[in-house]
């Protein structure tokens, strides 16, 4: 569905080259959901605006539906629904009236475009908003009007850039259970943009994580924890003789090194699996006559891969103005 | 053909809000009778005038302020544009296969629209004032207005994409160039009776050969150097324009 090849994005500001897009390959397979995960400003949305031909990339290749984006941008644009970080609706538009102009957009005749903007808003739960002017919905509202109007040609590939940023989380819940549904019904390539872990995690099949205009890592979430950051048990003991004590035990269970606490009384060790080891490292140290107050296991989120691949990590980096 | 039916659909799009709200409309509409009314008698009572009857008067302040209606509108037609790009409903358009000259002439065509009707309200208003109707002239005088209304139209797009995304810079070159153009134009009051250098910079104005022009058109005089003057200045404002706003239009937003 996507093959890219290179592709890069320069801008100049005052004089300056910045480097959005610093040389992007990336194939996503048909049917996949694809999250692009990473900071403000790693040049997530500058590479979706390439691939979806809103903007013609510094260098590089990319095959979007099928077309190139450079030689065939109409093409793809026929091929392909985009959601925008902002509100698609014109402000002083009807609900209706722009599904209705979205339709003759990709080419259908009047008539047939009100009749695909009915079956929309119906299959958004529209309906009883149709008349009202885009400026008077809730943010909620106007996002599944967003959907609708990047559905309205039914693409088999959607990108999705930031689809719930600022929205509370009722209305997070209901537009991904919209977007869920309609990709199961029609069969779409889903390639979304999004700063919040949660999102990325529970939502795709396959993360990417993008850092400074590269991509860093790509896999699904359970394989980039796993092989990035790795399950954790931290026991916490009396005194320094257990902690190092402990340390020696953790050791042969563990799958690197065991580090010790700051305070030298806990003792914190990467293992493959934390919840089958968390109970065979308390054995271990009840055999080895160390007494153990505490125990804990953790299992890693995608900031924890972020984290192990950056040293930064991503909710700090996304602090405003980050 | 594909460019007319995106133009179409660009111009539907644009006009059904404005239909949608025949108040908002009326307002819009009436905004130029206000000059007809509140300034246009201060002109005809005019010393100025007085000698050639107040009939004159009317003859001469209608077409301008048609051209006053001609530089507003279509530079407005820019910060609809602006709104669009500053929100997200341009993007959305850019991105299905929707030609990008017909968004720009569908736009343009809107704000023609309204202008005309305007401009025969206005006409229609001032008959029984006194207004002397040469049809031939006045259509022409019309195609000159649409002319006109192309051009700033492109103009005021192009401002819109330059002004991204804040639009700071778009409310500056239009507050900046649009009162000059207009007063220096001799549209409201004859540029004659004011000192030279001011009638220097009204000469050096490309809008008062326009004025010129649709005056003498709206008198019912056409083999008039005026003419070919003003026509030569609209097309002039038209092709530089249009170039400039399809070229940033392409360019990317």
């Amino acid at each position: 569905m996507i093959h890219a090849r290179g592709l890069k994005k320069s801008f100049k500001v005052k004089r300056e080259t910045v480097e959005a897009v610093r040389g992007i390959d990336l194939d996503v397979d048909p049917g996949q959901l694809v999250a692009f995960l990473g900071p403000n400003g790693a040049g997530k949305s500058t590479s979706l605006r390439m691939l979806t031909t809103l903007l013609p990339p510094t260098s590089g290749t990319a095959v979007v539906a099928g077309y190139d984006i450079v030689k065939d941008p109409v093409e793809v644009r026929r091929h392909i629904g985009y959601i925008g970080q902002k509100n698609s609706a014109g402000e002083n538009f009807r609900v209706r009236d722009e599904l209705v102009t979205q339709g003759c957009c990709y080419g259908l005749t009047r008539p047939e475009a009100r009749r695909r903007a009915d079956e929309i808003l119906d299959l958004l739960s529209l309906t009883h908003l149709a008349k009202r002017g885009s400026n008077t919905l809730s943010g909620g509202q106007r996002r599944r009007l967003d959907i609708a109007l990047g559905l309205i040609h039914q693409p088999r590939l959607l990108f999705l850039d930031e689809p719930s940023t600022g929205l509370d989380p009722h209305s997070r819940a209901d537009i991904w259970a919209h977007i869920l549904r309609l990709r199961e019904e029609h069969d779409m390539t889903l390639f979304l943009t999004t700063h919040y872990l949660e999102e990325a995690d529970n939502m795709a099949e396959r993360v990417i994580v993008v850092d400074h205009g590269r991509v860093i890592a790509d896999g699904t979430g359970e394989q980039l924890k796993k092989d990035l950051a790795g399950d954790h048990v931290t026991v916490t003991l009396r005194d320094h003789t257990e902690s190092a004590r402990a340390a020696e035990v953790a050791a042969r269970i563990a799958s690197a090194a065991p580090e010790i606490g700051a305070d030298g009384l806990t003792v914190r060790v990467r293992v493959p699996q934390a919840d089958i080891a968390m109970a065979e490292l308390l054995r271990a140290l009840e055999n080895a006559d160390v007494k153990a107050l505490a125990a804990e296991s953790t299992r890693p989120s995608l900031d924890d891969v972020f984290l192990a691949l950056t040293g930064r990590s991503l909710r700090e980096s996304d602090t405003p103005g980050a | 053909m594909k460019v007319i039916r995106d133009t179409r659909t660009m111009f539907i799009r644009e006009i059904t809000p404005a239909l949608r709200q025949p108040v908002g409309l009326l307002f819009t509409m009436g905004q130029p009778l206000l000059f007809l009314f509140l300034f246009g008698p201060l002109l005809a009572g005019n010393e100025m005038f007085a000698a050639q009857g107040e009939a004159s008067a009317w003859q001469w302040f209608v077409p301008g302020i048609l051209i006053m209606m001609c530089i507003t509108g279509p530079m407005m037609a820019g910060y609809m544009l602006l709104m669009e790009l500053v929100g997200g409903s341009m993007e959305r358009m850019l991105v299905t296969p929707m030609s990008r000259t017909a968004m720009m002439i569908g736009r343009t065509l809107k704000e023609i629209a309204l202008l005309l009707v305007q401009a025969v309200l206005l006409i229609g208003l001032a008959l029984p004032l006194g207004f002397r109707l040469y049809l031939p002239g006045v259509l022409a005088g019309l195609i000159l207005l649409v002319v006109l209304g192309v051009g700033l139209g492109a103009f005021s797009f192009a401002l819109a994409i330059a002004s991204q995304p804040g639009g700071e810079l778009f409310y500056m070159v239009t507050q900046a160039v649009m009162f000059p153009l207009i007063l220096l134009s001799g549209m409201l009051l004859p540029l004659d009776s004011g000192p030279t250098w001011l009638q220097v910079l009204g000469r050096i104005n490309p809008v008062s050969y326009i004025v010129d022009a649709e005056r003498m058109l709206f008198a019912g005089t056409y083999a008039n150097p005026s003419v070919l003057y003003g026509s030569a200045a609209a097309l002039l404002i038209a092709a530089v324009g249009v170039t400039i706003g399809t070229r940033s239009m392409r360019r990317g937003i």
